[in-house]
């Protein structure tokens, strides 16, 4: 990492740990150009959670993805900077951005079938992930491995290193994912939707054990998922994203509870907890606008029920309406 | 007064062996549903619960015959289906339709909407035109303007509308129970919601009785009024939501109530009260089901099968060695109301 830093002329400052501004994603497609994130800017410090919460087709995938260096290709266009432990992931070269992955950040997935290799024992990959990024012996790296399952909590550690990802349960590989990303202790941890597939006793295990693991390495994570429930669990600080932009963003407190872009407040009531049919859940009507043809302003306009011609004409700033809590909306206030 | 159940499902079984090789030897049998003993009453919701592999899907294929069942009865209205007087296969589809969780999976991708809805009354002897008229009333029930979207073929339309289209098709032969499995659970949550309301609406409109199959809690008490747990090709538990909320007596009824997040920043979970995962449905432990992720199995739990018994007055009842007496478990006895072996479970006693 130093010698890398060296060479690209940075000083490594660690604060914020991730900083991205006015990030912009484009896809090319046959039928038009989609604009999947739309001007994202946030810090991260150092072992802070931040939680981005969306529905489907909101963005914040797209953006955990850019943040890793996985989007290129020709039909992808990504603008705005983003700096990653002081590096500028947009100026990185491929092999740059690949020193970075593992050691300085590393990202789990909702599917851990789709990661992890069939053709190889979970030992095998761990060693493996180790020995690359460290340069160690394969010894050293088989310790290492067994004391990364006993840390995700996989009991019976030597006899499971030999276990092919399909005689795992679902819960148990989402655990060995955990454990290959961070076998090289990252700083970063980009966590992609990794309790969704899973049954609701085994993601508060899950839950629980990155909550305890973010806390004993001090790594900072992003939590990306569309369960507000998971959200409230594990993150510090919340984001609420809609159609490629931020639409809220504060401590998680202060977002769950006093909720003030029209959106955020929308998707919790219509989030059915803790309540009988004897009183309905308020749905917000109609549905996310198709982000091919974007018309300007308010993306949220179309379904906001507090919609005034200004939300149309131009693009509403963020507001602050609270201590570190801004909203996106114009109605937005501190009071 | 205790209404008469619509719906009666009695010792309802259903194992799939697992065959492999140059042979197709048995390997294993998949317990998948065994024993299933529970009743729908007119006009209510019953929720069924549970996590994967715990038979509520095949429950939901059982009751319509989508898969054969090994054993068991289901009674309609009094009638038990496949018997002599009893309603034919035709009959029963009738009145029992379904609606599941893939909503573009469900839906012929080379048939406008509308024609989808109006092919089951013409199907069962409408005349085109009034099949077509009441495929339009359907879309305008479910909230979708016939004259804008009839001729829509699938892939044009949203999920949630899809899944609004595949509502109206259950609807279209005025069916009395609509089973919903999962079908809510692809959508995001501000379309789900919209869905939810339709679906009470609905229910109140055309007089429906529900069997709302789904592993979100959350929904399930929104929508149920009572509730199934079920666990490894079991029922657990059953009873009226709030009493099952407020009160779970079976010991995974409560690990599983326990791990749904409070979305309370200040009620963090901070401990899991099961480890480890749902274990393979095929050759399922002995005895209790559930004894290998309990905390509180003991020898008579490996030994016996506990019987679903009725707890309290209030429609109650759990399958659990220590909630009857002289099971030999050292906690047995917690207040359980012993009603003899009937596995009938239900307000009807």
């Amino acid at each position: 990492m130093s010698a890398l830093a060296t060479s690209l002329g940075v000083s490594a400052t660690w604060a914020p740990v991730v900083s991205v501004r006015d990030l912009r994603v484009r896809f090319v497609t046959r039928e038009g150009t989609v604009r999947a994130v739309n001007g994202v800017s946030f810090d991260l410090v150092p072992g802070e959670v931040l939680g981005i919460l969306g529905e489907s087709g909101s963005g914040k995938s797209v953006t955990l993805r850019a943040l890793m260096g996985l989007l290129s290709g020709d039909r992808v266009r990504v603008e705005g900077e983003m700096r990653v432990a002081g590096f500028d992931i947009g100026r990185l070269t491929e092999a740059q951005t690949a020193a970075l992955r593992g050691r300085t950040i590393a990202m789990i997935f909702q599917e851990p079938m789709l990661t992890l290799d069939p053709l190889y024992t979970i030992g095998e990959q761990i060693e493996e992930t180790v020995i690359r990024h460290e340069h160690v012996t394969r010894q050293t790296a088989h310790a290492r491995a067994l004391e990364l399952l006993e840390m995700v909590q996989i009991p019976g550690g030597a006899r499971r290193l030999k276990a092919y990802p399909h005689e795992m349960s679902g819960g148990m590989r989402q655990r060995a994912m955990i454990a290959i990303a961070l076998s090289c202790r990252p700083a970063i941890l980009l966590a992609d939707e990794p309790t969704t597939a899973l049954d609701v006793t085994v993601q508060i295990q899950i839950l629980l054990l990155l909550r305890r693991l973010q806390r004993e390495l001090g790594m900072a994570v992003i939590f990306v998922t569309h369960d507000v429930g998971a959200a409230v669990e594990v993150a510090d600080r919340l984001a609420v994203m809609y159609a490629g932009r931020f639409m809220e963003m504060g401590p998680m407190d202060a977002v769950i509870r006093s909720p003030r872009h029209p959106y955020t407040q929308g998707l919790l009531a219509s989030t059915v907890h803790g309540s009988f049919h004897d009183h309905r859940v308020e749905a917000i009507p109609g549905m996310p606008p198709a982000l091919i043809e974007l018309a300007p302003g308010c993306p949220f306009a179309p379904r906001c029920r507090y919609v005034e011609d200004r939300c149309v004409a131009t693009d509403p700033p963020d507001r602050s309406v609270g201590a570190d809590h801004v909203a996106r909306c114009v109605r937005a206030s501190e009071d | 007064m205790t209404p008469t159940p619509l719906l009666s499902v009695r010792n309802l079984t259903k194992h799939f062996p697992v065959k492999s090789g140059l042979f197709r030897r048995t390997l294993g049998v998949v317990q998948a549903v065994d024993a299933v003993s529970f009743d729908v009453l007119p006009g209510e919701t019953l929720g069924v619960v549970g996590e994967s592999g715990c038979g509520k899907s095949t429950t939901a294929r059982l009751l319509v015959r989508l898969t054969e069942p090994d054993s068991g009865e289901i009674t309609f209205d009094g009638a038990q289906i496949g018997g002599r007087d009893g309603p034919s296969l035709r009959d029963l589809r009738r009145r029992m339709q379904m609606v599941f969780q893939d909503s573009y999976a469900s839906l012929n991708p080379r048939l406008p909407v509308g024609m989808s809805v109006a092919y089951g009354p013409f199907a069962h002897g409408l005349h085109r035109a009034e099949a077509l008229e009441r495929a339009a009333m359907l879309l305008e029930a479910v909230g979708l303007d016939p004259a804008r979207y009839a001729h829509r073929y699938p892939h044009e339309l949203s999920g949630g509308q899809r899944q609004r289209v595949n509502i109206a098709r259950a609807l279209a032969i005025e069916p009395r129970v609509v089973i919903l499995d999962e079908a809510v659970s692809a959508l995001d949550k501000s379309v789900a919601a919209q869905v939810l309301n339709l679906l009470v609406d609905l229910k109140e409109r055309f007089q429906l009785t529900y069997v709302f199959i789904s592993h979100d809690l959350g929904v399930v008490r929104y929508l149920s009024d009572r509730v199934l747990v079920m666990y490894l090709g079991k029922v657990v538990e059953v009873g009226p939501v709030s009493e099952v909320w407020a009160h779970p007596r079976h010991p995974y009824s409560r690990a599983l109530l326990a791990a749904m997040p409070t979305m309370d920043p200040s009620r963090r979970i901070t401990e899991a009260l099961l480890t480890g995962d749902p274990p393979n449905p095929i050759n399922p432990p002995s005895g209790c089901r559930f004894r290998t992720r309990c905390r509180f199995a003991e020898e008579v739990c490996a030994r016996r099968e506990p019987p679903l018994r009725m707890l309290d007055a209030t429609d109650h009842a759990a399958a659990c060695h220590m909630l009857a007496p002289d099971t030999g478990h050292s906690l047995a006895g917690g207040g359980a109301e012993q009603v003899g072996q009937a596995p009938a479970v239900g307000p009807t006693r």
